[in-house]
């Protein structure tokens, strides 16, 4: 099997895999980085979310071959600590039910806030609109969003 | 040890008997004496306490960290309905700690410890809510035992307050830590037996807005879900089914999948061909490589439009539920301007957890130890010992968190599978379920048709209601023919059998529809279907008679006040019957399924291409009591969520005997964008307790129904809704 490196949230990572290996799987079988989820396999449900050199991308339809030598980082690397003002909104609006669709969620939500610090409403909701949750925890996500939003801009 | 392990047997059974199922077994894991902590003759203080105490488990429920954490253990499942922090709340409330130091966690499934462990009918509050409230107090009163005969005090003159045990008098006060050991060693007396609880009016958690217990884990991936598990050495399977409902493998060639580089076998099991591999990748390039030829079923004609054939075919043919008055006479004697006759008809839907299906086995030469995100650890065990033939005392089942459940996971496919493959392997599995696995598995909320016939009198109020219903039974496919009295499936009937109005002559039917297609419990069950029935063809019967859908609920309600409230409520709330903005409607319903009643308002409009867009729900659940507010709000959007999907595109196509739906483009899931605004309103004024999980579903599809009736003067008979071209 071909060998790749990555960086993987600031370490560099050398494995071998088959070309065609979606960066999903090499993130949880590989590395064992199972934060980031499969939902779907087909780019419908947005679980796999990651930065791909700061993009927010569907992990499960980037082959790895694609990502060689590419900067990734996942929801395990969006801080420490749970210290990103988007998992502090999360906590303080209670946003989870299952939890699975969230690390996509939340990785979406960074790449959105990335670009655009004040987002509005419809904004919010373009941007998000292919994250699937089937707990229906979107208005508190939409209010989670916004709030780290204004955080930010308070520290700003 | 083995004198005292038969002891405490002893101990729980007693126990078993008094508390309804729910075993306090006490667990004397370790003996040491903590004498040391009560030799001194000066009072030790809490700090000095906290820093010696080992901690432990104090019962099957409640385990002390040396922190003074208290992690509660629970034997019911997480599946974002919020039972790691609502049964927590019920025991943290008795055992007087604060809410910052629990934690809790899935116990380990252990029938004799726990009884049996099924998560479903939005029970896990309500039928537990005095038993879990008993285990926090027994630990409570064990540790406040520990505590005075430590001190050698009368216990009365012991309180317990914020994880210490304190003796006023002396101003002695001990951490919970610091009396885990003595107090798990301590029999089970009357008085930790049948504790006393709080009275209400002391409630310091129940009721109130805590965080949840789940969330951190879930905001920065380290929360495990089944799919999650790593177990050393695991091997990872994909199962091929039959394409075709009732077809069978015939043979296969292995060889170009076993040539893919990390593929270990190609395994023939019951539910189909495993492909078994060092990754899910692996197998999924093993998958594409292998050629299965398989022998068709007997359903090679099946499709959407012949199963409504069937099932009209068989409706007038049902058994009869109900039976009041004379609806043959009442309808003859209508005048024809009076009374309408309509037909109702709902697809198959899929659970579609966003987690798919999986499990982790690893069965050994005697034992088994799963992982799995299940609702039913008591069924995955039972299930694992009919493929092992081990006895249940031999399976260990691991619950890990769900990614959602809604039915699908009280089954035991995926279980089934890893344990087959495991046993082959003689290695650990985890079996994952691609989404199209997933969806095409075989397991859907049962389609249908109903016949509505009803009339009106002179003034227009309802005098008919003639509902015939045709469904697969759920309860026959389970072979639970036994729970079906006088031949009735009650889920089929559920909310109909009931029906709430004062209408003179009622008549409900069902009849059984035998069908290839697996049906399962799925969010509300029976209610998901037939509170959407009910509700829109009482606004038909409104229209015909030129009755305001609330003012005529209320007045057929008048025997049924809680329903009259929640209406009420809800009217109110949304500004019912006050002017909206243009092509916007209010639609109404109200339903009651599980023991919670749910009146919603939903407003809506039709977007220019015919799609009908909800912009706000007013929901209003009369559940009696409330534990975690917070928590019954997510329910109630929750079910929201999934009923307005079901409502407004949910549908499985079935072709040629095959299940076509196979991911999220043919099955599509409500957005952000598309989620309306929910306000919930709770009525929470001490009536009999409901459940909450799923009561918020049923309202939604026909209070988004009705506002389209009110929008273009036409029912919507037939879901899903789909756009206005598919209406008319």
């Amino acid at each position: 099997m071909p060998a790749y490196t990555l960086t993987v949230n600031g370490e560099p990572r050398a494995f071998e895999a088959a070309a065609d290996t979606p960066l999903l799987w090499v993130l949880r079988d590989v590395l064992g980085l199972t934060g980031t989820k499969y939902g779907c396999g087909a780019g419908l449900c947005r679980a796999c979310t990651i930065h791909l050199d700061g993009e927010a991308s569907f992990s499960c339809q980037i082959p790895i071959s694609a990502a060689d030598g590419r900067r990734v980082t996942t929801i395990e690397g969006l801080s420490p600590d749970r210290s990103h003002p988007l998992q502090k909104a999360w906590i303080e609006e209670d946003v989870p039910q299952c939890g699975y669709c969230q690390p996509g969620q939340i990785m979406s939500a960074a790449a959105l806030l990335a670009k655009t610090p004040a987002p509005s409403a419809s904004e919010i909701d373009g941007w998000m609109a292919t994250n699937l949750c089937r707990c229906g925890t979107y208005n508190r996500i939409r209010s989670a969003i916004e709030r780290a939003a204004a955080e930010r801009k308070n520290h700003g | 040890m083995a004198e005292m392990k038969a002891e405490s047997e002893i101990t729980r059974r007693a126990l078993l008997q008094v508390s309804g199922g729910i075993g306090l077994g006490l667990v004397v894991s370790f003996i040491a004496p903590a004498g040391a902590l009560f030799g001194g003759a000066a009072p030790a203080g809490a700090a000095n306490a906290v820093a010696v105490a080992p901690g432990g488990e104090v019962t099957a429920y409640v385990r002390v960290g040396p922190d003074g954490i208290v992690t509660i253990s629970l034997p019911k499942s997480e599946m974002g309905q919020g039972v790691l922090t609502s049964l927590a709340m019920l025991v943290a409330e008795e055992l007087e700690v604060d809410w910052s130091k629990v934690r809790s966690e899935h116990a380990i499934a252990n029938d004799a410890r726990y009884g049996k462990w099924g998560t479903g009918g939005s029970r896990s509050v309500r039928e537990n809510f005095d038993s879990f409230r008993r285990a926090g107090a027994t630990a409570r009163e064990l540790l406040v035992s520990a505590a005075s005969e430590g001190w050698g005090v009368p216990r009365e003159s012991c309180l317990a307050k914020d994880g210490e045990v304190i003796h006023e008098a002396s101003g002695r006060r001990l951490a919970y830590a610091a009396l885990a050991e003595r107090a798990a060693q301590l029999p089970l007396n009357k008085k930790a037996k049948e504790p006393k609880l709080k009275p209400r009016s002391a409630w310091r958690v129940i009721g109130k807005e805590v965080r949840r217990l789940d969330t951190p884990a879930k905001v920065d991936g380290s929360a495990i879900f089944g799919i999650d598990v790593r177990v050393p050495g695991m091997l990872v399977a994909q199962v091929v089914r039959p394409p075709e409902l009732g077809g069978a493998v015939a043979s296969f060639d292995a060889k170009p999948a076993l040539a893919v580089e990390g593929v270990r076998a190609v395994v023939e099991i019951p539910n189909g061909v495993a492909v078994v591999a060092t990754s899910f990748w692996a197998a999924t390039s093993g998958r594409r490589k292998l050629a299965i030829e398989w022998k068709p079923g007997p359903n090679g004609t099946l499709d959407n439009e012949a199963i409504r054939k069937l099932c009209l075919a068989a409706v007038e043919k049902g058994i009869t539920a109900r039976n009041d008055g004379d609806v043959a006479k009442a309808l003859a004697g209508a005048g024809a301007k009076r009374k309408l006759e309509a037909v109702y008809e709902f697809p198959y839907l899929a659970h579609a957890t966003l987690e798919p299906m999986n499990c982790t086995a690893k069965v050994d030469a005697d034992s088994c130890e799963l992982w799995a995100p299940t609702q039913s650890p008591t069924g995955a065990a039972d299930a694992a010992a009919k493929i092992t033939g081990f006895s249940v005392d031999q399976i260990r089942v691991n619950t890990t968190l769900l990614g959602g459940g809604f039915g699908r996971r009280s089954a035991t496919d995926f279980v089934e599978d890893a344990v087959h493959l495991s046993k082959h392997m003689k290695a650990p599995v985890q079996v994952i379920y691609t989404r199209e696995d997933d969806m095409r598995a075989g397991l859907y909320r049962p389609a249908g048709a109903n016949v509505m016939r009803g009339a009106v009198d002179a003034e227009g109020w309802p005098t008919v209601w003639d509902q015939r219903i045709a469904s697969p039974s759920i309860m026959r496919e389970k072979s639970w023919t036994a729970m079906m009295k006088d031949g009735i499936d009650f889920t089929a009937v559920e909310g109909v059998r009931n029906l709430p109005y004062a209408i003179p002559n009622v008549f409900v039917s069902w009849a059984d529809v035998v069908l290839p297609v697996s049906t399962h419990w799925w969010r509300s069950v029976g209610s998901s279907q037939n509170g959407w029935v009910t509700e829109c063809f009482f606004d038909e019967l409104c229209a015909l008679g030129g009755k305001d859908p609330v003012e005529a609920r209320k007045r057929l309600l008048a025997k049924h006040p809680r329903h009259v409230r929640a209406l009420e409520r809800a009217a109110r709330e949304a500004g019912y019957g006050k002017p909206l903005p243009s092509g916007h409607a209010h639609g109404v319903a109200v339903h009651e399924s599980f023991g919670s009643i749910v009146a919603q308002v939903a407003e809506v409009s039709l977007e220019a291409d015919g799609q009908p867009r909800v912009h706000r729900v007013v929901c209003v659940v009369d559940c009696g009591e409330v534990v975690h507010p917070a928590g019954v709000r997510h329910q109630m959007e929750s079910g929201i969520t999934v009923g307005l999907s079901a409502a407004l595109t949910g549908e499985i196509a079935i072709e040629k005997g095959r299940i076509t739906t196979g991911n999220f483009d043919g099955f599509p899931l409500v957005r952000i964008g598309q989620m309306p605004r929910v306000e919930t309103h709770i009525i929470a004024e001490g009536d009999p307790m409901g459940g909450i999980g799923e009561p918020g579903t049923p309202p939604i599809a026909p209070a988004v129904c009705n506002a389209i009736f009110k929008l273009t003067g036409k029912p919507v008979r037939r879901l899903p809704i789909g756009t206005v071209a598919r209406m008319a």
